[in-house]
């Protein structure tokens, strides 16, 4: 008696990590919550791709001009974030599929969780470096 | 000696397994995201970090690129895997958060009109591509 009214006791602290029981809280449901804005932001942002992407159809200045705005670097900021998610997102997806289909999956999820992170950031420093750098030169160099 | 067997237990397949479609569905999401993941990364490394990224990207260059049908190919199954992709998966998340079923019928029919619009218009950009535009 005392022994379970001390497990339910524990178990009901939110999110308990300790015995790993509960779902809610942990570091995997987060990384779902993120699973799922990344994919939304990035359906959003194909729609305006593809209208944007149409104007070579309509003219070639008209192509042009629109990209312009792309080149400046508030737009090029957003754009480094939008490749965040959507490395996340893939990088995620693929830790997904491993806890569906691979027989150890479930039981690495949380491992697997850092490894992601752990590519995000290896692939994202120099990324960002490679997106940002020529408009920070322009910015802060004159040309 | 009879055996004595009670009728048969499953006449037929319980209602319930009908339709396969989100099974179908679950499946799709994980193949199509194996293939996203080289034709959606791919893209974003050579558009936005190689070799200035998005710094040199103009009409000139789409046209290069969309003279050589391998990128064609590409640009067309990615478009189509990502939209259906991304619609399927906005479809749960409708189903997940609507309360009312009228709001979860039109903001699906909204979704569904997008994503029709969105992969005609670029198929269409695709198969008619003309480098030879007049420039205004
Ligand atoms: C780059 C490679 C990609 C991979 C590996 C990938 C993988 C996945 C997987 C496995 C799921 C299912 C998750 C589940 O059932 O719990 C999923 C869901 C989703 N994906 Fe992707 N995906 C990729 C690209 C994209 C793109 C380009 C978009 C947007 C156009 C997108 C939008 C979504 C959305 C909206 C969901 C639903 C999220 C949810 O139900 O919580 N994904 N993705």
């Amino acid at each position: 008696m005392s022994d379970s009214a001390s497990a339910t006791v524990e178990v009901a602290a939110r999110g308990s990590r300790r015995n790993g029981t509960l779902y809610r809280g942990d570091p995997g449901m987060w990384s779902w919550v993120a699973h799922r804005i990344t994919g939304v932001l990035t359906f959003f942002f194909l729609f305006a791709h593809v209208l944007d992407t149409a104007l070579v159809r309509v003219s070639p200045s008209a192509y042009d001009e629109i990209i312009e705005t792309y080149k400046t670097p508030l737009v090029n900021l957003i754009e480094v974030g939008l490749v965040g998610a959507v490395l996340y997102h893939a990088l995620n997806g693929l830790r997904v599929m491993l806890v569906d289909f691979w027989e150890k999956g479930p039981r690495y999820q949380k491992q697997m969780l850092w490894a992601i992170i752990g590519v995000w950031v290896l692939v994202m420093v120099p990324g960002a470096y490679f997106m940002m750098v020529r408009t920070v030169t322009e910015m802060f160099g004159g040309h | 000696m009879t055996l004595a067997l009670d009728k048969p237990r499953s006449p037929r397949r319980p209602a319930a397994r009908r339709s396969n479609f989100e099974l179908a569905s679950w499946l799709f999401m994980r193949i199509s995201g194996l293939a996203l993941i080289v034709l959606v990364l791919g893209h974003l490394f050579i558009m936005n970090i190689l070799d200035g990224g998005v710094h040199r990207i103009n009409f000139a260059f789409v046209a290069g690129r969309w003279s050589s049908p391998f990128w064609q190919f590409w640009d067309l199954s990615m478009l189509w895997l990502a939209e259906i992709h991304g619609g399927n998966g906005l479809r749960t998340v409708i189903n997940d958060y609507a309360r009312k079923d009228s709001t979860r019928f039109w903001l699906k029919m909204m979704l569904y009109v997008s994503m029709v619009l969105i992969l005609a218009l670029g198929s269409y950009v695709i198969f008619t591509f003309d480098p030879d535009i007049p420039a205004n």
